[in-house]
């Protein structure tokens, strides 16, 4: 409750920020301000401090992992205002404004950390989709980020209807919103029922960019700026498996034979399309889009064994998959060119930053030592658990070992390519951004050396 | 805590890696490479020392276990035994011949590539003793790291293709040994400890498939035929002392997995498959000397030896015969000893000359006699001369073969004989004859040179005469390894 309210006075906050001073230091230095104050808050409620006692109706309401996902949000949202301000700030006249629509995702975020009943689902993915359509137009005058707008646009909006319509047909089965409500209900699946859950489930799958609903990923992340393709990408991207875990597991626990398999159909096809096309992509931004599919394979057998492991292992691999990824785009951000060739040499020129991203390179690989290789073991070990289906964890084993390739790519181009066939820009990196960029990979080494650091909250 | 150096598989973890860390803050060559054979004389030191500390007395010495994850049952957790000490004892004798054989100059960012080594050399170190599943698959992914990028960096021409293909191969391998090692984890009471995973107790159906999840990444490793294909390649794209490392010591990873995990893990699978698995080895092994016969590359010549070679010893680890596996923990330190005598010498010619086929090079001998007198030595180590070390556990290894079954003894023996015929011809071709253009201007080995090749021969005669040492000091190993075979 305290991270919803206080990121949504915040985001209210940094609206009126742009009045009053027009110094976008000073803006950047507000919202930062701000993500921490989110941070500690959220913190102080898991502790048992709330500052505000509301009557949600049993709608909303937050257990350890409800939290600890909160908290991996802020944490590295905080990473990502630190990481990118400079660009922020350059995205746009008021900066204010796009900080202060990130602060009402944060807070539609914070809502899907807690929900308890269907409606509350629906309010949180659209105070988080809304906000983010205008982030992904917000470079005006760019032909492409119109597009992606617009295609982002409609494809949220066709799957939102989705969602409604699966949200209708469950409430006209079992005339309730609440989760729990619709879980005790469901001895068996009536076609009603079936009907909903797989338009949720769906829907869902639009939402996390899986496939065969992952068409519009590509286009829109290319296509919008890439400070916001890295917000878009990480953090809003897990608040999507958040909610698709929570509510298969409250609302379909009981049935959960039913629907494995389509799920596992999903989970093959992600990992196989996302894998299979990453390995052609020329530029360095698509190729981190389709990776991000690929990676969303992954975290989706989480929601497929969803035992505690599964939850440990999804809590882990947001933060891994979001930090490694923030820190990639967030060097990325400063290049204009985006293909791979660009990089070549730039080990020679920028070793501290080369040796950062290599380490986000490897935690997204899954080498050991990384947070990535913890989060892939989790995935791994939830499904074993589950049983009987070898299978899965084999085709996701291989997707694994493709994505070696598009990844070392990459770090070839970094270290061994040599830059005078290369294109590379003169592109400073201040003291400070380098002491960031080390501090990611610190935190990439440490979850990878003690997970239990961050799990042992669940 | 975990920095405590009151034994000695920490000391061998850290020096290394403390070494390692060091060399890269180094700034000139010289003070680089002095860090790095510092450290590794040191670990060469702390090992040799440990030779003395082998009895029960000092089991607390020889073995460590730090909690390092209490929540999924893993701990930091090293022994040294029989089995770990030999393999360790040979890296600690491969890496500082690698360092002192490097000529200065060679290689741009020198630090960098002598710390590089140095991680590899505590990467392997780790492999061997960990007696944790977890921290094993930590270690045998962690060696793979600064190999990579020594290789694809300081290699050759084709160095980035050959070596990726390289490090795909063992990562696949990996991640099927992942996959089995969680699979196990299952079944134990929740820890990754070696002792519970020979107690887990998968049924002989599981057992099938999980034996193959290990034997993948372990075949890849070693590699034996089909999984070889990489080698070649990656061999003679590396520098040379990275190739001395990854063929002396580092393929030893595959044999050793078999030993330490795969055997006693899965006595039932392992007695299923093991005639099959010897005889398509010993076909492995003929097709390796074929193709090396018809090599003119030095190195390609000596990388599909070393696929023959390995092949012999991971016949021998299948017969589940106690005098084999003897034979195979000695031939895997000879092995290690002989290959990285080959390949220094191919190194120096390739050196001198410029040059690493055979057909252009020729007569070395009238202008190189020293060089040429070790080089035949090596050479005949390296076919298993009655009196060369590799004689007594090539012999052990037949002998188990044969009790096996008289014909795959007798199959894998051709292989044997193909061995003198590419190694005698390669000697023959490039020590004798007609001294070739490349040959001219040749200067025979210096000081430093003559010191390692002597260390290198003196050791291929001491295991030859007298391997004594080695068999009571592994006895107790091949016993727990073969223990598990006896109810079945």
């Amino acid at each position: 409750m305290n991270a919803i309210i206080l990121s949504t006075l915040w985001g209210v906050l940094m609206m009126y920020a742009g009045f009053a001073t027009s110094n976008k230091k000073t803006v950047s230095v507000i919202a930062v301000l701000g993500v921490i104050a989110v941070l500690v808050s959220n913190w102080l409620e898991f502790l048992g401090l709330p500052f505000f006692n509301i009557d949600t109706k049993g709608m909303l309401g937050y257990n350890a992992f409800g939290f600890l996902f909160n908290a991996v949000t802020h944490a590295t949202l905080l990473m990502y205002f630190l990481l990118s301000a400079k660009e922020i700030e350059g995205s746009s006249k008021t900066p204010s404004d796009h900080y202060a629509l990130i602060f009402f995702i944060t807070a539609g975020i914070s809502v899907i950390a807690g929900f308890k009943s269907l409606l509350m689902l629906f309010i949180g993915i659209e105070i988080i989709s809304i906000p983010l359509y205008v982030l992904a137009g917000s470079d005006k005058s760019n032909l492409k980020s119109n597009e992606a707008a617009l295609k982002y646009f409609l494809m949220g909006s066709f799957s939102t209807g989705l969602l409604l319509m699966g949200i209708a047909l469950l409430y006209g089965d079992s005339g309730t919103f609440y989760l729990e409500g619709i879980n005790i209900g469901i001895g068996f699946l009536t076609p009603m029922k079936t009907m909903g859950m797989v338009l949720l489930m769906v829907s869902m799958a639009f939402k996390v960019s899986a496939a065969p609903f992952h068409f519009w990923t590509p286009d829109v992340y290319d296509g919008t700026p890439t400070v916001y393709t890295s917000f878009m990408a990480t953090i809003v991207k897990a608040a999507g498996f958040f909610a698709f875990l929570k509510l298969f597991e409250t609302a379909f626990g009981k049935v959960h034979a039913q629907w494995e398999v389509l799920l596992s159909v999903i989970i093959v096809l992600t990992i196989v399309v996302g894998n299979v096309t990453a390995v052609f992509q020329q530029s360095v931004k698509r190729m981190l889009s389709y990776s991000s599919i690929a990676q969303a394979g992954f975290m989706l057998l989480g929601v497929y064994s969803m035992n505690l492991m599964a939850k440990q292992g999804i809590i882990l691999y947001f933060a891994a998959y979001g930090f490694a990824s923030i820190g990639l785009f967030a060097v990325l951000a400063k290049f204009k060119d985006h293909s791979i060739e660009g990089l070549n040499g730039f080990a020679k020129k920028q070793p501290v930053i080369a040796g950062s991203m290599l380490v986000s390179l490897l935690s997204l690989t899954g080498i050991p030592l990384t947070a990535g290789f913890f989060a892939k073991y989790y995935m791994i070990l939830s499904v074993l658990k589950y049983g009987n289906n070898l299978w899965l964890v084999i085709i996701a084993i291989l997707g694994a070992a493709v994505s070696v390739y598009y990844y070392f790519r990459v770090i070839q181009a970094m270290y061994f390519k040599d830059e005078a066939d290369a294109t590379v820009e003169q592109v400073g990196f201040s003291k400070s951004f380098q002491l960031l960029m080390v501090v990611n990979a610190i935190v990439l080494l440490v979850l990878g050396i003690h997970p239990d650091w961050l799990m042992l909250f669940l | 805590m975990f920095v405590a150096f009151d034994n000695f598989p920490v000391m061998l973890i850290w020096l290394p890696l403390v070494g390692g860390i060091l060399t890269f803050f180094m700034k000139s060559e010289k003070s680089a490479k002095a860090t790095a054979l510092f450290f590794s004389f040191l670990t060469l030191g702390v090992i040799v020392t440990n030779l003395f500390y082998t009895d029960v007395k000092h089991q607390l010495l020889n073995q460590v276990s730090y909690i390092w994850l209490p929540g999924i049952g893993t701990s930091f957790a090293l022994i040294l035994d029989g089995l770990t000490r030999t393999l360790c004892l040979l890296t600690a004798i491969v890496v500082p011949i690698a360092i002192i054989n490097i000529p200065s100059g060679k290689y741009k960012n020198p630090n960098a590539f002598y710390g590089l080594l140095m991680l590899t050399f505590c990467g392997l170190m780790g492999v061997f003793m960990a007696i944790d599943a977890l921290v094993f698959y930590l270690f045998w992914e962690l060696a793979l790291i600064p190999v990579y990028f020594l290789s694809s960096i300081w290699g050759g021409e084709k160095r980035i293709k050959a070596t990726f293909k390289f490090f795909i191969y063992t990562f696949v391998g990996s991640l099927f040994l992942l996959i089995g090692i969680l699979y196990v984890y299952l079944k134990t009471s929740g820890s990754f400890s070696i002792v519970s995973f020979y107690n887990a107790t998968p049924t002989d159906g599981e057992q099938a498939w999980l034996f193959f999840m290990f034997l993948i990444a372990f075949a890849i490793k070693m590699p034996i035929f089909p999984f070889h294909t990489w080698q070649p390649e990656a061999y003679e794209q590396a520098p040379t002392p990275v190739t001395m490392i990854l063929s002396g010591v580092m393929v030893k990873m595959g044999l050793f997995g078999v030993l330490r995990w795969l055997l006693p893990m899965f006595p039932y699978a392992t007695k299923t498959y093991a005639e099959p698995m010897v005889i398509l080895i010993v076909v492995g092994m003929l097709y390796a000397s074929f193709i090396a016969i018809k090599q003119d590359s030095i190195k390609k010549l000596i990388a599909y030896s070393s696929i023959a070679h390995i092949g012999l010893m991971a016949a021998g680890a299948f017969t589940l015969k106690s005098v084999a596996i003897n034979g195979v923990f000695i031939q895997m330190f000879n092995h290690g000893i002989n290959i990285v005598g080959l390949w220094l010498i191919a190194d120096l010619i390739e050196r001198q000359t410029g040059v690493s086929k055979i057909s252009e090079l020729g007569g070395v001998a009238k202008k190189a006699p020293i060089l040429s007198i070790f080089m035949v030595i090596i050479a005949f180590a390296n076919i298993a001369l009655p009196l060369t070390n590799a004689f007594v556990g090539e012999f052990m290894i037949f002998n188990g073969l044969y009790q096996m079954k008289p014909w795959i003894a007798a199959l894998a023996g051709v292989s044997i004989v193909l061995s003198a015929i590419y190694t005698l011809n390669m000697v023959k071709n490039v020590f004798y004859g007609e001294v070739a253009t490349a040959v001219g201007s040749y200067v025979d080995v210096n000081k430093v040179q003559i010191t390692l090749l002597t260390v290198l021969t003196l050791l291929i005669f001491i295991f030859g005469i007298y391997p004594t040492p080695f068999f009571s000091m592994i006895s107790e190993t091949v016993g727990l390894i073969l223990n598990k075979f006896v109810s079945i």
